[in-house]
């Protein structure tokens, strides 16, 4: 009897091993074609497409499609635009936020509850309805140049970052975690006689760890990936970022094998960065929806 | 006293002070914009001043009107006959400078049927806009249900205490942090008519007896194809979401549940998804307002067509804002996608509201 249980316990455990397997590659087989493909010459990734080679490093395998990306398109260019744009909408609004969410929490001040309502309802506005009246402001704002007093924002660094430093997300995930901090602490901190910008700084800051992870990886990966806002605010090949540098690799002949390459060159990295911080990726979407 | 509560009132301010502009110039501003512009015939660039214009915009876009027509007939009254059906008067002859018709002016068929010996057609002014109405809707009916189902299923599946789950979460989970553009252009080698992945695998599977189908070139298929793949992007963001949920059910519940000799699916039912209800409500508003946004997969993909059978809100709002600089179409069209956003969720609010 106990023989037989065992092997029917071994049994379920690798049906179970099975299944998940099984649907983890469903999740990850496209990724392992993309990277595979970017090895390829065009004619073998198309054929390679009717058989499972098209999962394999087989074949006539080098990087000759990385070299040709960055012969068609400024590669680095759109990475470093990129990497500027989402690196100070990060710090900013990591900065801007959690200092409003300060001062909902723990100052006492007149106009408080009226504006964290307010800034709470915009989480139901999606972006993509406002795009486009932001769009006509964004054309309109002044800017200070090297030459002067200019109209509009279009084609700049600014255009992509000062719209999103704020938003209602990032300053409910403060406040929901500077609640939970024990209020004795600023309580003591202000009988000490510590002013409200120290009391930020040493106290609450050094405390807030796990909430800065969060908002900086959801933060990181919104702004990475955004692709509406800049395909309509910037046309100047200086300031595009990698999604809508895509493009180049859609005008005249389309090369496969290139596209696969500059695919994998600004993925890999996000995708990196994950799997090495897998954890505090999955924690912070956890996040969001604990108290929701 | 007095001056505690002055220095608190300026330290709130000024500490909430760039969040609360920022907020408003970028995220308060441009929304009442919406809603003023959508009154107005402002373009992004134009060399005429901005007018006024009332709800016209709107009436464009959402016009509508039933015509009955009956058939034609001869002198003596009989209906006229062609290839076996009767006849009807030309639709253009009706809505093209007809001065019977002038409520019809420049509309065009969106449907018709046959009631009786009359046809009834559903005659709009912006077919398109309408098309692209229901296209969200079929989009989001189908991947609200099915994205927070198969989730809820992940979610479980991965809440087992086994060697190595955390890998597999891990493997589930990475298709959200890969950007929709790239995932979008990927699945277009998945859905190739001629050497795609799926025609290949579906081919191989059935011994060459399903033929190779251009997903997302046929009208029939080309939306479910997006839909298909918009839930593989998301699916695993919304398995974290109820996995935290999962794990806010005290282990002692189940504990009682084991004791009392409750099977798998009791345990469920009564333990687990009443534990789950705050999360369920949160995971199918975010899918809805998600799924309204759709986007980029479209714009990637296949550019609203065939056939249009791909446009949705969204896409045509950008189409019009931006593609042909119409701020106040596109105005028009975001003012009503959030009047459907809100509705929605309040109307999903209020039927899983707490019961007393």
């Amino acid at each position: 009897m106990a023989a037989i249980s065992a092997d029917n316990h071994g049994l379920r455990l690798a049906v179970r091993y099975a299944v998940l397997i099984l649907i983890a590659i469903i999740f990850v087989f496209p990724l392992v074609f993309m990277l595979m493909s970017s090895l390829k010459p065009d004619q073998q990734l198309l054929q390679d497409t009717a058989s499972l080679r098209a999962f394999l490093p087989v074949g006539d395998i080098s990087l000759a499609n990385y070299s040709a990306a960055f012969d068609r398109a400024p590669v680095t260019l759109f990475i470093f635009n990129s990497v500027v744009v989402t690196g100070i909408t990060v710090v900013l609004s990591l900065l801007v936020c959690s200092m409003a969410a300060f001062a909902f929490v723990f100052i006492g001040w007149r106009g408080r509850e009226f504006l964290l309502t307010v800034i709470l309802a915009t989480l139901i506005v999606p972006f993509e309805t406002i795009a486009i009246p932001l769009l006509l402001i964004a054309s309109k704002l002044p800017s200070i140049g090297l030459d002067g007093l200019s109209t509009g924002w279009l084609n700049s660094y600014h255009v992509q970052i000062v719209p999103f430093i704020a938003d209602g997300l990032t300053v409910f995930l403060f406040v929901q975690y500077f609640k939970d901090l024990p209020s004795e602490l600023i309580e003591a901190a202000r009988v000490e006689g510590a002013s409200w910008p120290q009391i930020y700084r040493r106290i609450v800051m050094p405390l807030a760890g796990p909430v800065l992870a969060t908002a900086a990886i959801l933060k990181f990966l919104a702004m990475y990936n955004q692709y509406l806002w800049p395909l309509m605010v910037v046309q100047e090949e200086g300031y595009r970022p990698v999604m809508v540098g895509l493009q180049y690799f859609f005008q005249q002949n389309v090369a496969w094998g290139e596209v696969m390459a500059y695919l994998s060159m600004i993925t890999v990295p996000v995708l990196a960065f994950y799997l090495y911080l897998q954890r505090a990726f999955i924690a912070s979407i956890a996040s969001t929806g604990v108290k929701g | 006293m007095s001056s505690k509560f002055q220095r608190s009132n300026r330290a709130g301010w000024v500490m909430a002070g760039p969040a609360a502009v920022l907020i408003a110039g970028f995220v308060i501003l441009p929304f009442f914009f919406a809603i003023a512009l959508s009154f107005t015939n402002q373009r992004l660039i134009s060399p005429n001043p901005t007018e006024f214009v009332g709800l016209a915009n709107y009436r464009q876009l959402l016009g509508m009107a039933v015509l009955t027509v009956d058939p034609v007939t001869d002198d003596a009254g009989q209906v006229v006959m062609k290839d076996g059906a009767p006849e009807y008067p030309s639709l253009r002859s009706l809505t093209r400078n007809n001065p019977d018709y002038p409520h019809l002016q420049g509309m065009r068929e969106w449907s018709s049927f046959d009631w009786g010996q009359s046809r009834v057609y559903i005659l709009a002014r912006d077919v398109v806009f309408l098309t692209a109405i229901v296209n969200t809707f079929i989009f989001v009916i189908i991947v609200a249900p099915v994205q927070a189902g198969l989730a809820l299923g992940l979610a479980l599946l991965i809440n087992q205490r086994m060697r190595g789950i955390n890998i597999f979460r891990a493997f589930y989970f990475m298709p959200v942090v890969v950007s929709i553009v790239v995932v979008s252009l990927l699945w277009r080698f998945i859905y190739d008519g001629d050497s795609g992945l799926l025609n290949n695998l579906l081919g191989a599977i059935s011994f060459g007896a399903i033929p190779p189908v251009d997903w997302l070139g046929n009208p029939s298929t080309a939306l479910g194809a997006i839909i298909a793949m918009s839930i593989w992007q998301a699916v695993g963001f919304h398995m974290v979401i109820w996995l935290s949920g999962l794990q806010t059910i005290s282990p002692t519940l189940y504990e009682a549940g084991a004791i009392e000799g409750a099977s798998k699916w009791q345990t469920f039912r009564y333990i687990t998804w009443p534990g789950l209800r705050n999360t369920a409500v949160l995971v199918l508003i975010v899918i809805t307002m998600q799924a309204f946004a759709l986007f980029a997969q479209i714009d990637v993909m296949t550019n609203g067509g065939p056939l249009d059978s791909t446009q949705t809100i969204v896409f045509q709002a950008i189409e019009r804002g931006y593609g042909k600089q119409d701020i106040s179409g596109g105005s028009a069209i975001s003012v009503i996608l959030f009047v459907i956003v809100l509705s929605i969720s309040l109307i999903q609010r209020w039927l899983t509201r707490e019961r007393t």
